[in-house]
């Protein structure tokens, strides 16, 4: 495998600000890379960097090859964006729109004919094709800048925060597009996203915060880091139980003023012993597979999406203390 | 190659956006009209009862500063057009494209001198009222001064949007450089009876050259001549008129290719 983008001690700032502070990685290519933090974390500007419209403060980057600052033309032929931003022009149609994307990228008329009706049907635009795009819904513009961006096969593809507004149906119909066209074209997508679901399609993910890398890996690995799968029940006695707990099997049991809840492995291979002797007025239990907001939440102690309230919060108090406690893999 | 591409879709759809805004082409009537037909009107009829009648028709003159003020203004507007662009996101599309930025910055100032000179050819409806009789070839020497001189201001519109990012600081330095560059320019008055200093602001103000040319293209030499713009002694020919126009345009094509291409 070659690796298509490689990244060195990238730094970008802004005045005193430090939007990414010293990053470095490589996407293989052909992968699903994902980059997730929350807002603010430095995902755009890293992705801005990439694709030629900011310079870093220091550092390097090469995308298929080419480095991002001394070649930049040979950069902008390899690659393609959505971005987080609204980008279309809103007084020409969908139709002008994708006409003015294809022959900037040098597509020949008649596959631009075709391969446009194809994709404005997936993103079911074609019937509106001749509106102007001011009279789109929010919704109708993010799908016609994802159809523009995979318009002309791109070697690389930049995705950041694609889905954003978009409900779950037109969300899976359009990955499912993605993915297959990444597979017959031998795409690399650059994914970033706050959404913890969507970053599960990637191959491998950047958790970032900070402008820092503070873990990279498979999803599955990073979920792993959670220590197991997360038990929460509901009791007449709330202290008693995480006592109980505690005594019985030597779990470290939190309890958030609603529910009562720990990590362990194998999570439903233990429930039943659990359940078998438990004292302290069992009402209702549940195990869940950790999440990568879980993950988030272990590293950094902080949510990925700023909820208030709710159990989320007492979470965050019970994750930083799980990672005072042991936090030797985690950079 | 690829970037003759460039300059050609940029062109392109600065064009396309400017049919399909067609109300504009109503509004474009409206400011030549009220400053021709009513300012015009009402300033002659008040210099004949000053005077006591010269030869001197006011419409007449004022005529092609009419002309120029339309290329003028509309020009501006390729700068606003940029600010546009950045402020609705599609500048991103055209940044990350592979077309370099000078082919960028090129095809927007020759996509808004394009337009700027069909705003200007669409004035010559006003012939009628204006007292004037151009030749054909006074047409045609009219149009290409137009877009000589509409490039350059293109280009200017382009450099300013280039350092002014907002819509809003970019509403409030234009017109703070566009009256003045048509108020100390010949457009509206004969110039030669000016006080010396504004004279002489007159005669460094770009603009007043492509005015000139504009005047000598639609009155011709002859009627023209007592207007003229008078440099070291001499009456400006057209062609030094645009010859000066020219030289102001290249040096605004290269500080605006230089401050479009500057990245942050
Ligand atoms: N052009 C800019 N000028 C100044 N600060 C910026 C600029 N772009 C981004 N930032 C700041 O850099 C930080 C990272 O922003 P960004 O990369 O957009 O984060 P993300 O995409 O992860 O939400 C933020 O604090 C943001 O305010
Ligand atoms: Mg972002």
């Amino acid at each position: 495998m070659t690796k298509i983008i490689e990244v060195e001690h990238l730094v970008k700032k802004f005045g005193d600000l430090v939007a990414v502070d010293d990053i470095s990685f490589a996407v293989e290519e052909g992968e699903i890379f994902g980059f997730l933090g929350p807002n603010g974390a430095g995902k755009t500007t890293t992705i801005n960097i990439l694709c030629t419209l900011m310079k870093p403060t220091s550092g390097r980057a090469t995308l298929n090859g080419f480095d991002v600052i001394r070649q930049q033309n040979q950069v902008r032929h390899s690659l393609g964006l959505v971005f987080q931003d609204p980008s279309l022009d809103i007084r020409l149609t969908a139709l002008q729109n994708l006409k003015f994307h294809a022959f900037v990228y040098n597509i020949p008329g008649a596959v631009a004919k075709r391969r446009i009706e194809e994709i404005l049907r997936m993103v079911e635009l074609w019937d509106r094709r001749k509106d102007e795009v001011r009279n789109y819904s929010g919704g109708m513009r993010r799908r016609l800048e994802i159809a523009r961006g995979l318009l002309h096969y791109p070697k690389v593809l930049f995705l950041d925060e694609p889905t954003l507004g978009l409900d779950p149906q037109t969300r899976n119909h359009i990955w499912e597009y993605m993915l297959e066209l990444r597979k017959r074209e031998n795409i690399t997508v650059f994914l970033t996203t706050h959404y913890m679901d969507e970053a599960t399609v990637a191959d491998r993910i950047a958790i970032i915060d900070y402008g820092k890398i503070i873990a990279l890996d498979t999803p599955d690995a990073l979920k792993s880091m959670v220590g197991g799968d997360i038990v929460t029940l509901k009791t007449e006695n709330a202290e008693a139980a995480v006592v109980e707990i505690h005594d019985k099997y030597n779990i470290e049991a939190q309890y958030d003023g609603a529910e009562v809840f720990f990590e362990i492995q194998k999570g439903e291979e233990f429930i039943p012993t659990l359940v078998n002797n438990f004292k302290s007025g069992l009402q209702s239990i549940s195990v869940r597979r950790p999440t990568l907001d879980d993950v988030f939440m272990k590293l950094t102690g902080r949510e990925i999406r700023e909820e208030t309230g709710g159990p989320t919060v007492m979470m965050k108090q019970w994750a930083m203390r799980q990672t005072r406690g042991g936090g030797g893999r985690f950079r | 190659m690829n970037n003759l591409r460039g300059i050609y879709i940029i062109w392109y759809r600065d064009l396309l956006r400017f049919w399909r805004d067609k109300a504009r082409l109503v509004t474009t009537f409206v400011m030549p009209f009220l400053f021709l037909v009513v300012f015009g009107t009402g300033i002659a009829s008040s210099m004949m009862r000053g005077s006591g009648g010269s030869d001197f028709d006011y419409i007449q003159f004022i005529y092609p500063g009419i002309i120029g003020m339309v290329v003028l203004f509309t020009s501006m507007m390729t700068g606003v057009s940029l600010v546009w662009d950045r402020e609705f996101g599609f500048l991103k599309e055209v940044l990350v494209a592979p077309i370099s930025r000078t082919a960028v910055a090129i095809g927007k100032a020759l996509g808004g001198a394009t337009i700027a000179t069909i705003q200007g050819l669409i004035m010559l409806v006003f012939i009628p009222f204006a007292h004037v009789s151009p030749s054909i070839g006074g047409i045609i020497t009219l149009i290409a001064v137009m877009f000589v001189f509409a490039l350059s201001l293109t280009s200017m519109g382009i450099l300013i949007a280039s350092r002014i990012k907002t819509i809003e600081a970019f509403g409030m330095v234009a017109p703070l450089m566009l009256f003045p560059l048509f108020f100390l320019s010949p457009a509206m008055f004969p110039t030669q009876y000016l006080p010396a200093w504004l004279g002489i602001v007159v005669k460094f103000n770009p603009v007043s050259y492509g005015i000139d040319a504009m005047r000598q293209a639609v009155l011709g030499s002859q009627q023209s001549a007592m207007f003229g713009i008078h440099l070291f002694g001499f009456r400006m020919p057209i062609i030094l008129d645009v010859v000066v126009v020219v030289m102001f345009g290249i040096i605004m094509g290269t500080l605006a290719i230089r401050a479009f291409r500057i990245q942050e």
